[in-house]
């Protein structure tokens, strides 16, 4: 036996043991239990049941078990030309709820991730207003907060899917979401400090990064739910996301969310800023283009089986997946599991927030036999989520953003999924 | 310690807005200049908090570097195509090509014209964009890409009249913009861009009850995710009990 003063050697064998265990642990799921051998993870005392573990002073701040180290971000490297201009991916295969942790929310940069001070962070206001002001986090602190739940999706989630079937894994055909609680101040309320002058129609919003993100954002917007948001999920911004400072523009593509954000212009017209003219525009087959799509549509996708989480185990499964809508709550979600001959309403559990994600469940019974899985939400206005050939005849297949069609998963028998279109 | 005069220069703004915040808080130094008048008194009368001090002209003139279709924010100055040119290969050929038209993946900016409905449209400025101003804006925020806002307003100018020119949108290399010639450049594409009508033209979206039983005989896989080396998880077969 290792006696426990052997640190090292100690170590090592509880990452031997646990390697073991994994294997052991399939193997007993597959025969050992049923057989009637006895588990020796049971009839064995174990290293975490004799030896002490990590004292409290050992996790300042914590992070996940280092079994979990395959649950992280991801991306796709061919994506783009460099990695401060670029995207990574939420897991949403290994998550469950609808709280997306904040380490794990996907990146969408685009000129890196600035490293701001909250002391020398500075809001303006200036424009069409009576009395252009500056706020310090200090100011912004000390005025009447809200917590909101808010999914934020990046225009161009599922773009890479718009002629067929790319990417393998939801974390990659779905992953430019994340939903999290936000803190902060209405804008409405910094507007009223400054004055919005009645010619106002128009904000522009700009980060503090270098790449100066700057978008326009509609007055009634503005005045509505918009957030100014210094929190997610209980803490401050995370710097990837914004640090010290958002925007949280709900149910609206995520470009506009301007982190770091540093100032607000009030005008009578829109900017046409690159992100609004060159990006973020919706290329039509006729060669026109949509430009201020500022709406994510209600969609929803199956996040397990899929082809990163593949089914395991015959006989009773869980299915579950996510479904959300920029125009308000998700009021059903359907789902099929033979390429939509049939469907079933699934049984949404948690909370059901106003743009925020949802979570879906359908427990059931599979014996084997591959299976054709979709999933489609319906929400609060009476939208139902097209297929992709739906959004495919009325928008062609180069308007890179909005994909909000209908996703498959092909589960064979060997439960290994993957990403299809059908017909 | 401030390594810039512009670190120097953020310290005294940060002295100068705890003088702002007002009495509440301790306010040993003296040296500060200039002061600013009371706070309460400069706010307007429907500030309901009180929080926030007034933006000075000199800070609202270093941030407000926006420029809008209609010349709104344009600086004074010009510059021409030859000038741009210079300027383009010692600080933007390196990404984009001598021409604009883009090293490896990043970016084109030029050529493209008349790709929009082809199977694999060219975005570039002279095919797709709007507005010049656009053009100018996004120069003087964001590039060149890892110096952003190192280029004077002159080299913008310079630098916005090359680019038309590589777009055929002007042929002459004596070209000169400025400030006074700015709004009477069109870009070709700018008729193409409507405002979101998916409400009216996606209207099927709406309100139908989809069916749930016996909605097809069968269904026929069309497309498979192409193998790609993303997903390593994915790559072997699980084990199924």
């Amino acid at each position: 036996m290792t006696s426990p003063r052997n640190r090292e050697s100690l170590s090592r064998r509880r990452f031997l043991g646990a390697a073991g265990m994994a294997g052991a642990g399939l193997a007993a799921s597959a025969t050992g239990a049923r057989a009637g051998a006895p588990d020796p993870l049971i009839t064995e005392v174990q290293d975490w049941n004799r030896y002490l573990g990590e004292g409290v002073d050992k996790r300042p701040y914590g992070m996940p078990s280092r079994h979990e180290k395959h649950v992280m971000r991801r991306d796709v490297s061919w994506l783009t030309a460099s990695p401060e201009s670029s995207v990574n991916f939420t897991p949403l295969h290994e998550l469950d709820g609808i709280i997306t942790p904040s380490g794990l929310c996907f990146e969408r940069h685009h000129g890196g991730i600035a490293d701001i001070e909250p002391a020398n962070h500075r809001l303006m206001i200036h424009g069409l207003v009576d009395k252009p002001l500056v706020f310090t986090m200090e100011d912004i602190r000390r005025m009447p907060r809200q917590n909101r739940v808010y999914f934020l999706e990046c225009a161009a989630n599922s773009g890479m899917e718009w002629r067929g079937a790319q990417l393998n894994g939801c974390q990659f055909t779905h992953g430019m979401v994340h939903n999290v609680m936000y803190t902060g101040v209405p804008l409405r309320a910094l507007l009223e400090e400054a004055g919005v002058k009645p010619t106002a129609k128009w904000l522009m919003l700009e980060g503090a990064d270098s790449s100066g993100m700057n978008r326009s954002l509609p007055l009634e917007k503005a005045l509505g739910d918009v957030l100014i948001a210094f929190a997610m999920n209980g803490e401050a911004l995370r710097p990837e996301q914004g640090y010290p400072l958002r925007a949280v523009i709900p149910g609206w593509e995520g470009n506009l969310w301007v982190k770091w954000l540093r100032r607000i212009e009030v005008g009578d017209k829109p900017w046409m800023a690159r992100e609004e003219t060159s990006k973020y525009t919706d290329l039509l087959a006729d060669g026109r283009s949509r430009r201020f799509t500022f709406i994510m549509d209600a969609k929803s996708v199956v996040t397990n089986p899929s082809p990163q989480a593949p089914l395991k185990h015959k006989g009773r499964n869980v299915l579950s997946g996510l479904a959300w809508s920029g125009r308000g709550t998700i009021k059903r979600v359907d789902v099929t599991l033979d390429g939509g001959k049939n469907w079933q309403s699934a049984r949404i559990d948690g909370p059901v927030l106003d743009k925020s994600l949802t979570r879906f469940y359908v427990d059931f019974d599979w014996p084997g036999q591959e299976l054709l899985i979709q999933s489609r939400a319906m929400d609060s206005t009476g939208y139902v989520q097209p297929t992709k050939d739906e959004l495919r005849k009325l928008r062609g297949v180069n308007s890179i953003y909005h994909n909000n069609g209908i996703q498959t998963w092909l589960v064979r028998a060997n439960g290994e999924t993957e990403n299809v279109e059908i017909a | 310690m401030s390594r810039s005069p512009k670190l120097a220069l953020l310290a005294g703004f940060a002295a100068l807005a705890v003088v702002a915040a007002g009495p509440l808080i301790a306010q040993p130094q003296k040296q500060v200049q200039p002061k600013p008048k009371p706070p309460v008194a400069e706010q307007p009368a429907h500030a309901k908090l009180n929080l926030g001090r007034p933006a000075l002209p000199e800070e609202i003139k270093a941030w407000d570097i926006d420029i809008r279709p209609d010349g709104m924010g344009l600086p004074p100055g010009k510059g021409t195509v030859k000038q741009g040119d210079e300027i383009f290969q010692t600080q933007c050929a390196s990404c984009h090509g001598e021409f604009g038209q883009g090293n490896g993946r990043w970016p084109v900016l030029a050529g493209g014209q008349g790709s929009l409905t082809s199977d694999r449209p060219e975005k570039t400025i002279g095919s797709f964009w709007p507005d010049l101003s656009t053009v100018y804006d996004y120069i003087r925020r964001a590039m060149p890409y890892g110096n952003a806002q190192s280029l004077s307003p002159d080299e913008i100018y310079a630098l916005t009249a090359y680019l038309l020119y590589l777009n055929d949108i002007v042929k002459d290399e004596e070209f000169e913009l400025s400030d006074k010639n700015f709004t009477s450049v069109k870009l070709p594409n700018a008729a193409t861009f409507y405002d979101d009508d998916r409400e009216t033209t996606e209207k099927a979206f709406w309100g139908k009850e989809p069916c749930m039983k016996d909605c097809k005989s069968e269904a026929k896989i069309t497309g498979r995710a192409a193998v790609l080396d993303v997903t390593p998880d994915s790559k072997t077969a699980p084990k199924v009990d």
